[in-house]
């Protein structure tokens, strides 16, 4: 089997027929993420442990008893899940060192099922942020910027310093998870989503990323950002994949008040042909000031791929869509200065030396713990939470939120089954270019597209559509209706099949795993 | 994540004590930062609590012999649900605080009464009756000396006709007598400062109980601005009756409020009307009997076990065994005297074999737990009754006789 191969369809038998065992798996992802050390996208390996999970996996599966299509899979996690007796940090240096004492219900739901983890990924501090380059331990590194199909566009300057300097940001928070999957390290990763934070990563990579809808995915475990909001994100490299992860993971859970108690079922994923009973949306609030005339025409493209093959496609409005960034960024730093305020170094984590008084040594733990992206947020979320500022701020975004989910409400009430809309403004920026505004700024201008479905709660999902004219990914991002993700994976399949969207060519993983280019696919959609 | 039991007792708590439950309550973040509070926030429930608008009807003694009653009753603002935070133990020999962090997050019922009592002696028994109430319903143990129960008290004093004056709160109130000593102690004090031209600071005092006063707390300062905010990770709380209760719900996951209403077992105020028609005692005994836990048991078991009317037993219990109990501080359960044992000596002073004043005396004896009966007793230091006519007549001619002059005497007038 070959790294690439769909979980479902092509992994699962190999290792049922024993053509290919866990441990030959996990031995190659480990291989490779060593030699993919440079993209920064795991923050802790677990070799030892994730080879003895394996070993187990091995045994199973000897025996003919394997746990389901996920045993023996290795798959990473975003480092703000809990992960019992791994390091997990966030990211951060408030939790450098902290070793979580359970596992999150996600992370448990996975090992029961018999899959290998490899490690945590890097994120955004906290997973703030939309670039994956504001943790400490440094930027995660696109994987496309050291592929074939990105070094044959850019514009050589001079020699070696090329490379260093040239090379693209995976998006975020969740960009750790994104370029693991994206890098062939793993076949799955857990990111989260609380603004875009798994779709935007996966579109910069070219992945699949879906955002389930809020209340069917477990938070427990998950280091809460926004609890309104933050749903864990699903990150494959194909939309099967996606399907068999959700149906592992949905599901109430006793442990988080905020799951739906419907009984969930898991579901295989039609191949869909005939799309003419569809009706897809097209919101034209999301033409955003900003959008590549690029991803624009992509947009276009794919929207008549619908109509020419049968759909409905129509122009619909979510008329408060404008309001949509200010509105996230008052509630969402409002929640965050309240889920920050356990930090205080008391009970685990960095604690300061200083010992003047209690009230000084929370400052100085939370200055030193905290980077500037999450006390800013932090300070402003108390300010919208004062007394004198709650109903102004607090509770006015509050209702806006509501005009904003009965935007969704009313399109889909009108006979629209799914939005269309790009997932990003424009393919992956170079680092460089990146930092030169602050994380404020970037996150208002990146998470326009994806945060009205955080808002509203709706399951929403990037297909990896096409290479940029940089020869970057560019993805396209399907919203569907609460809790009816099969119709929206079912729709998002049959787009993927559509486009054909090529494989990334990486030297590293040529040399390592020439079976991965067995099936590439030749066509592309551009 | 919520817990069940918790929501059952605030509303058993809430019936009990006449209140409208709120059939949709919501949860709140407080925010504050302190070295007991893990969180950083405490979850209450500032917007809507769980049950408002009750009251609760005490009795006061008018004089010390117990002998007339008065009712009072106390509106309650309403319940509340809360964490409660850990607890932190000062070392000033040290410079250190130690915390315990083993009830953070436990739930908590706050029960918010409003001013309408006039001195510490009402406070202590609306408390008082609050304690029982709660231990009846089984919501709590409510032992103040533990800290299932804890107590804080807002003073504030005022002319008659003007409009309330500014209160303080104050912490720290280990008992109930300390309660009213606390509350007593501040009106005095309040009082006084005013008079002096001196005026009240809404603060928060701590009682000290070895010198019997109430002083500044220094750890509050302020007002603390408490960021309230919806707690995201509890949706409503949502409560239905036998009406609002749909059809196909799973009864493990709703509450219903009709179905703990017919299950709420008798309060203490139904108790003792019930004791006080059954038996012909008076009220204020029935107030004794509820007050010493497991003393009415007592009192009804040896009603079984013995012919003797209830309106002579209550006689011994509440005065015999009762300040036999209070001297020696044990509780009903530890008394060496059991309901069979006293029944036992009551059927004896019953049939008249002995007389009361025997009778004291076999208690006493009893009292020390040699394991004798009473019938032993009485046999061991004769004071049986003498039954028999003739014999008396000639005990009481002896006297007589012995005594001619002080008779005549007395016969003489």
């Amino acid at each position: 089997a070959a790294l690439n191969d769909g979980l479902r369809s092509q992994v699962s038998a190999a290792l049922k027929e024993g053509r290919v065992t866990p441990t030959e798996l996990c031995q190659r992802c480990l291989a490779l993420i060593k030699s993919t050390k440079f993209l920064n996208a795991y923050i802790t390996v677990v070799e030892e442990s994730a080879l003895k999970q394996a070993e187990e996996s091995e045994e199973r599966y000897k025996r003919g008893q394997p746990l389901g299509i996920l045993d023996g899979i290795p798959i990473a996690v975003k480092d703000n899940f809990n992960t019992a007796g791994i390091e997990t940090t966030c990211a951060s240096n408030m939790l450098k060192g902290y070793i979580s004492p359970y596992n999150a219900t996600v992370v448990q739901k996975l090992l029961d099922q018999g899959a290998v983890l490899l490690g945590k990924t890097n994120l955004d501090e906290f997973a703030m942020g939309s670039g994956s380059t504001d943790g400490v331990f440094g930027p995660v590194r696109n994987p496309w910027s050291y592929s074939k199909q990105y070094k044959e566009k850019s514009v050589p300057k001079s020699h070696s310093e090329d490379e260093e300097s040239n090379w693209v940001i995976t998006g975020g928070s969740s960009g750790g998870s994104a370029a693991a999957v994206s890098s062939f390290t793993c076949f799955a990763a857990l990111g989260s989503d609380t603004g875009g934070s798994t779709r935007n990563p996966a579109a910069h990579c070219g992945v699949v990323g879906l955002k389930p809808t809020y209340g069917l995915i477990s938070r427990h475990g998950l280091i809460p950002l926004v609890n309104s909001m933050d749903v864990p994100g699903i990150l494959t490299r194909c939309v099967d994949d996606a399907a068999v992860l959700l149906g592992s993971l949905a599901g109430h859970d006793p442990k988080d008040s905020t799951t739906i108690q419907d009984d969930f079922k898991p579901f295989e994923l039609p191949n869909l042909t005939d799309v003419s009973k569809l009706s897809i949306g097209i919101p034209k609030e999301y033409h955003a000031p900003g959008l590549s005339s690029e991803i624009l025409a992509l947009w276009s493209k794919a929207a008549d791929l619908f109509k020419n093959a049968g759909a409905k496609v129509v122009e619909v409005s979510l008329p408060h869509t404008r309001y949509s960034i200010v509105c996230y960024h008052v509630l969402c730093t409002a929640e965050v200065a309240s889920n920050m305020a356990r930090f205080d170094g008391l009970e685990y984590g960095h604690r300061s030396g200083m010992k003047d008084s209690t009230e000084s040594m929370y400052a100085a733990t939370r200055r030193e713990g905290f980077n500037d992206v999450v006390r800013g947020r932090i300070l402003s979320g108390n300010y919208f939470l004062l007394k004198q500022n709650y109903e102004k701020y607090f509770v006015k975004a509050q209702k806006v939120r509501r005009l904003i989910a009965n935007d969704f409400v009313k399109v889909f009430r009108s006979g629209v089954d799914i939005l269309l809309t790009p997932t990003t403004l424009s393919d992956a920026a170079p680092y460089t270019e990146f930092i030169q505004e602050d994380n404020r700024t970037r996150s208002a201008q990146d998470d326009i597209l994806t945060q009205a479905a955080n808002m509203a709660g709706l399951p929403a999902i990037n297909v990896p559509t096409a290479l940029s004219e940089r020869g970057l990914p560019v993805g396209l991002q399907f919203i569907g209706r609460s809790f009816q993700e099969k119709q929206l994976l079912t729709v998002a399949k049959w787009f993927e099949k559509q486009v054909q969207f090529p494989m990334i060519q990486l030297e590293e993983v040529k040399r390592h795993d020439s079976d991965v280019f067995q099936h590439q696919k030749s066509a592309s959609f551009s | 994540v919520l817990n069940r039991r918790c929501v059952e007792a605030a509303v058993m708590t809430g019936l009990a004590l006449n209140c409208s439950i709120n059939k949709k309550s919501l949860f709140d973040r407080k925010h504050y930062f302190y070295a007991d509070l893990p969180a950083g926030y405490q979850i209450t429930q500032q917007r809507v609590p769980i049950a408002v608008n009750g009251s609760l009807s005490y009795s006061l003694c008018i004089d010390s012999k117990m002998s007339q009653m008065v009712t009072k009753t106390v509106r309650i603002k309403q319940i509340q649900l809360e964490q409660d935070s850990g607890k932190s133990l000062h070392d000033d020999t040290r410079s250190q605080t130690l915390v315990d962090l083993n009830r953070a997050g436990v739930g908590l019922m706050e029960v918010v009464m409003e001013p309408d009592m006039c001195c510490g002696e009402e406070a202590a028994a609306a408390v008082r009756e609050l304690q029982l109430i709660l231990q009846t319903l089984g919501s709590s143990q409510a032992v103040m000396a533990e800290g299932q129960l804890r107590v804080d008290a807002n003073v504030s004093v005022h002319h008659p006709g003007e409009p309330y004056g500014v209160r303080t709160e104050v912490k720290n109130i280990n008992s109930i007598r300390f309660l009213a000593k606390a509350i007593d102690y501040e009106i005095q004090r309040q009082i006084e400062e005013l008079e002096n031209g001196g005026t009240i600071l809404n603060e928060t005092r701590a009682f000290d109980s070895k010198l019997g006063c109430t002083v500044p707390m220094r750890d509050k300062e302020g007002k603390q601005d408490y960021r309230f905010m919806p707690e995201p990770n509890l949706p409503p709380l949502i409560l239905y009756d036998a009406k609002s209760l749909p059809a196909n719900m799973n009864h493990q996951q709703v509450i219903n409020i009709d179905w703990i209403h017919e299950r709420l077992p008798d309060l203490p105020s139904v108790k003792r009307k019930k004791l006080v028609e059954q038996y012909g005692i008076l009220p204020e005994h029935s107030f004794t009997l509820l007050n010493e836990d497991g003393l009415a048991e007592f009192f009804e078991s040896v009603l079984k076990q013995t012919q003797m009317k209830p309106k002579r037993v209550i006689g011994w219990i509440l005065k015999d065994l009762l300040s036999y109990l209070k001297q020696h501080s044990l509780p009903v359960k530890d008394s060496p005297v059991s309901s069979f044992l006293l029944a036992d000596l009551l059927n004896l002073l019953e049939k008249k074999e002995i007389s009361s004043t025997a009778a004291k005396q076999v208690l006493a004896e009893l009292w020390k737990g040699e394991g004798k009966t009473p019938l032993e007793i009485v046999k061991e230091q004769k004071l049986e009754l003498l039954q028999d006519q003739k014999e008396l007549e000639q005990i009481c001619q002896a006297v007589i006789d012995g005594q001619e002059n002080e008779v005549i005497m007395m016969v003489l007038g």
